[in-house]
């Protein structure tokens, strides 16, 4: 095949073709546009306009001596940007600029093609930063775009026709898309990842922290982003009981809340829960951490889920992907009615100074009131009545920070309150635990699910009581009980500083809104969180109880040589011999050859009806009509003479 | 197939199985190959076409594969599909390449005859006749210079004009042609061979001009070519006669009038030349044919009458481009005495 090869090699585009492919190139640039650094976007703008210029007005490829220094600079520009940390920032990066110097010495159709498979590739790369249908609408345009480019590449004459390049893209892609519905559907999945992944790639996921300071979710509470969804089997609790429990802390430093370490060695706290579970499945969005969020209080493990001894729920590995499980949680239950002295004493630790005006307060309580129960009524009824109030812009708080909230501010968010109340409680020698989580949710009656935004998040605190075990107790409810009943919106009166998404307001919106919601758990659901799981899933509804992954690869085959198959018939299908004329006379032919006769290549149909005439003296009448039939009807005008006479004339030979 | 030059033929005795394992060793034997039959020319029907991915082709399947491990690894829905899309997208493109090409007919190939050393040209037909547009169809042969492409409409026929360096006289055959596509995408390519009738007759390279055909028995060597052609005074028109030169037609008088009329010169040499085998010196015998093609090309420019007498073959006195070109092909196919 060396004769074929060097022809396709050498010739050069011709300016439309690289216009095309700067118009495509643009394309995909624009999907990237936003998180590029800004001076890799002028360059890559000066790089296209350059190119652009070099095939209108016939200007020369820039050489070597300019090349080198652009391509070095070009590398230390992306080292120096992102400080050496090679991730999937600087790795897009990189491969754009790739890409622009590869344009700028681009000349023949081969160089042409190695920029269009680049820039597929870096297309791809976008998904990286988001898969919103937007983004997957969005990658049509340049998919299409290179392909019509790389169409164009192979017309060596007259290819002006853009149209024709764009009609034949469009086609070529009209026609993979089923035969990629089923590589899609089928393909065995494997579960990634394969290698590691660069540590940037998460690094734009919000969520809980793995510690609790003052002001960290009043800080959360302004994103509108979707935490998790939830679809209940059955009716969803009510609001008040809607407690998602995240990451437990039980060690406070005298700033911040995190979990105890120690805590690993404890046993693992006894449950004992009565009446109905209820039950339902939870879409959790990627945070980059490994808690999974259940309703409080989670009787049975999600598969593959490891719990704490305080029953925090925790994936194997950080959440990087948008995972879906099962939950079975109880609303009434005991939890720990023991207590160890181990860890009781954990969880009565408090820093050894700081704080000392509410340290004295909780001495005062616990000298002074009979019991526990005493003590938290006590406490609470100081949220309920005193000047305290709920706000998602608290002032800063001093070293003292629980002395500063408790005397001098009074003003603060779930953090603040959960985290003084359990100091107070630990001070007056109850065992108390700081909970975080979400508080809440929307239900969504166009897809039966309940949106949980990161704008719910929220904490409490659990006491241990004796007899009672932990219990739940949520201060901020006693400050702001409509937090709890209705949501955020209702309880904050500087609802403006919200996200719109989780204000009240605007009716209109919100059901646009939701419905929009409601499409994207379905991309969500179906496109974005299509994988082994949920492969085995859809088989098994199809194909009824249980369909064996072992067969999934042979069904894979199957169906791909069926679509194939299919495709091809319909492109391959020969359509020289579809002239249903030739086919009746063929019909005719294959007779005469079952009685011994061979039309010869050279012989005429009037030839060959002589010679049948006279080998078939009693077929003669009827080969003589078939074969005037035929004559009419190829040459003559067919008025007179129909398809379906002919038919019938062989069909009785 | 026939053996490229009949001279080659009958050089060196080889024992009949070494042949054999010689032929069968040479691969390209076992090729499907189109050919004619008696009612049209090679049809690249399904069974003749080979298709395997261009090295683009072969790029392209690598970074799909780049594109799947990636998306596994990130778990990237959307990277499956835009990976799963190209590569449907490579498939289709494998039937589109594939057709692109099949069912063509080669319904034609004609070279017109060339002097040794010049380029012949092969000019090939191609018959489109299942009412697709084929785009970019490319041919080759083994010994041409560069394939070339055309696009044929729906139902008509393109024609391919491919180039052919020719060395030694003789009929000359380019070799099998070879018809690829590598339209739309570049990515795959789809070929076929196809058996031609397509030959090319190759006359003996001229020789140098300036030895004059002096010893030829009458005046035609005597007159220079100058006199012979250009600053002749017109003698009048007269009748043509089959064999008169084109040029020579006086179109504006032959269409004025009824008939043709072929002008006549002055001092034009009326008696014939003969152009004598036996009259040549040189080394060997393939330069005592190179001196007659001179003597040929001389004479039929020169508008005179002239004949050929060969060692087996005698052409009797004319002229005329259809006397010149039956001369040429003599002195083509000549065998050369003992």
């Amino acid at each position: 095949m060396s004769v074929t090869r060097h022809a396709l090699r050498n010739f050069t585009p011709q300016r439309h073709d690289v216009i095309w492919l700067l118009l495509s190139l643009l394309a995909v640039w624009g999907l990237h546009i936003a998180h590029l650094p800004l001076w890799i976007n002028g360059l890559m703008a000066l790089i296209f306009g350059w190119r652009w210029l070099i095939a209108s007005r016939g200007w020369s490829l820039p050489r070597m001596p300019v090349l080198l220094p652009l391509t070095l600079l070009g590398i230390a520009g992306i080292v120096a940007s992102f400080d050496g940390l090679f991730g999937r920032d600087a790795s897009v990066a990189l491969l754009t600029l790739m890409l622009g110097l590869k344009l700028l010495e681009s000349r023949s159709s081969r160089d042409f093609m190695l920029v269009i498979f680049i820039a597929y590739f870096l297309t791809v790369n976008a998904f990286l930063f988001g898969q919103s249908m937007l983004v997957a609408a969005g990658m049509l345009i340049p998919v299409t775009g290179l392909t019509a480019a790389l169409i164009g590449l192979q017309k060596p004459q007259s290819g002006s026709d853009q149209g024709l390049q764009l009609r034949l893209a469009l086609t070529l892609l009209g026609q993979a898309i089923p035969l990629m519905l089923v590589l899609f559907v089928l393909f065995p999945r494997l579960p990634g990842p394969l290698w590691g992944v660069p540590k940037d790639s998460y690094k734009s996921m919000t969520g809980l922290s793995d510690r609790m300071r003052p002001g960290d979710i009043s800080e959360l509470s302004l994103s509108g982003a979707t935490a998790f969804r939830v679809s209940f089997t059955g009716a969803p609790p009510r609001a008040s009981q809607l407690y998602w429990r995240g990451p437990v802390f039980g060690y406070f430093d005298g700033r911040e809340w995190r979990a105890d370490r120690r805590a690993g060695y404890l046993p693992r706290e006894s449950l004992s829960v009565r009446g109905e579970p209820v039950r339902y499945s939870v879409t959790l969005e990627p945070h980059n951490q490994p808690w999974m969020l259940v309703l409080d209080m989670p009787s049975q493990l999600p598969a593959g889920a490891l719990a704490s001894p305080d029953l925090q729920i925790l994936a194997r590995e950080p959440v990087r992907t948008r995972i879906r499980y099962e939950g079975v949680s109880h609303l009434d239950y005991t939890l720990a009615d023991q207590l160890s002295p181990v860890a009781e004493r954990y969880l009565l630790q408090l820093p050894q100074q700081g704080n000392p005006k509410a340290r004295a307060m909780a001495e005062q309580w616990r000298a002074q009131l009979p019991d526990h129960q005493a003590i938290v009524d006590t406490a609470l009824r100081m949220f309920r009545q005193q000047d305290f109030y709920y706000t998602l812009t608290p002032p800063p708080l001093g070293t003292n920070s629980i002395d500063d909230f408790l005397f001098n501010s009074r003003r603060g968010f779930c953090e603040h309150y959960a985290g003084s109340f359990a100091f107070l409680m630990r001070a007056a020698g109850i065992p108390a635990r700081v909970v975080t989580g979400y508080q809440g949710g929307e239900l969504n009656p166009v897809g039966q699910y309940m949106i949980v935004r990161q704008s719910d998040a929220h904490a409490w605190t659990e006491v241990w009581l004796p007899h009672r075990g932990w219990v739940r107790v949520d201060p901020t409810a006693a400050v702001s009980p409509s937090r709890i009943e209705a949501g955020i919106a209702s309880a904050i009166s500087e609802s403006a500083s919200l996200p719109l998404l989780a204000r009240r307001d605007y009716p209109l919106l919100r059901k646009l809104y939701l419905n929009w919601d409601a499409i994207n758990n379905g991309w969500n659901q179906w496109v974005l969180g299509y994988n082994q799981q949920k492969q085995a899933e859809l088989l098994s509804r199809i194909f009824g109880a249980s369909f064996p992954l072992s067969l999934l690869t042979a069904l894979f085959i199957a169906v791909t040589a069926l679509v194939l198959g299919l495709i091809s018939w319909v492109l391959l299908r020969d359509k020289t011999r579809r002239d249903p004329l030739q086919q009746v006379y063929a019909r005719f032919l294959r007779k005469m050859a079952r009685a011994g006769l061979q039309q010869a290549p050279e012989e005429g149909a009037q030839d060959f009806s002589h010679r049948a005439q006279q080998q078939l003296p009693m077929q003669a009448a009827q080969i003589a009509a078939i074969t005037a039939l035929y004559l009419q009807l190829r040459y003559g005008r067919p008025s007179n003479a129909s398809l379906q006479m002919l038919k019938r004339e062989i069909r009785n030979l | 197939m026939r053996s490229p030059s009949p001279s080659a033929a009958s050089t060196t005795p080889v024992s009949r199985p070494a042949a054999f394992i010689k032929s069968s060793l040479n691969w390209t034997r076992w090729l499907r190959t189109a050919r004619a039959d008696s009612r049209r020319g090679p049809v690249l029907t399904t069974r003749h076409i080979y298709i395997l991915p261009t090295r683009a082709g072969v790029l392209y399947g690598t970074i799909i594969i780049a594109m799947l491990l990636g998306s596994i690894n990130y778990s990237l829905s959307l990277g499956f599909v835009l990976t799963f899309l190209l590569a449907a997208l490579g498939i289709v493109c494998m039937l589109h390449t594939w057709r692109n090409l099949a069912w063509l007919e080669v319904s034609h190939c004609q070279a017109s005859p060339v002097f040794a050393g010049e380029e012949a040209t092969l000019e090939i037909r191609l018959k489109e006749s299942s009412g697709r547009m084929r785009h970019a169809i490319y041919a080759s042969c083994a010994a041409c210079l560069q394939p070339q492409s055309t696009d044929i409409p729906p139902r008509q026929s393109g024609t391919i004009t491919l180039a052919y360096p020719t060395a030694r006289r003789g009929w000359s055959e380019p070799g099998r042609l070879t018809l690829f596509t590598v339209f739309p995408l570049g990515l795959l390519q789809a070929w076929s061979y196809a058996d031609t009738d397509c030959r090319v007759l190759v006359y003996p390279r001229p020789a140098a001009s300036g030895r004059s055909s002096a010893s030829s028995t009458d005046q035609a060597g005597k007159g220079s070519r100058d006199s012979l052609l250009g600053d002749q005074d017109f003698a009048g028109l007269r009748h043509y006669r089959p064999g008169d030169s084109p040029r020579r037609i006086d179109w504006k008088a032959s269409s004025r009038e009824q008939g043709m009329y072929s002008k006549h010169f002055q001092g034009e040499p009326v008696s014939s030349v003969w152009l004598d085998w036996h009259e040549t010196t040189g080394p060997d015998g393939e330069e005592r044919i190179c001196q007659l093609v001179r003597w040929v090309v001389d004479a039929h420019q020169a508008g005179g009458r002239y004949g050929l007498r060969l060692p087996q073959l005698t052409l009797a006195a004319d002229r005329g481009e259809a006397h010149y070109h039956r001369c040429l092909q003599a002195l083509a196919l000549m065998e050369l005495p003992a």
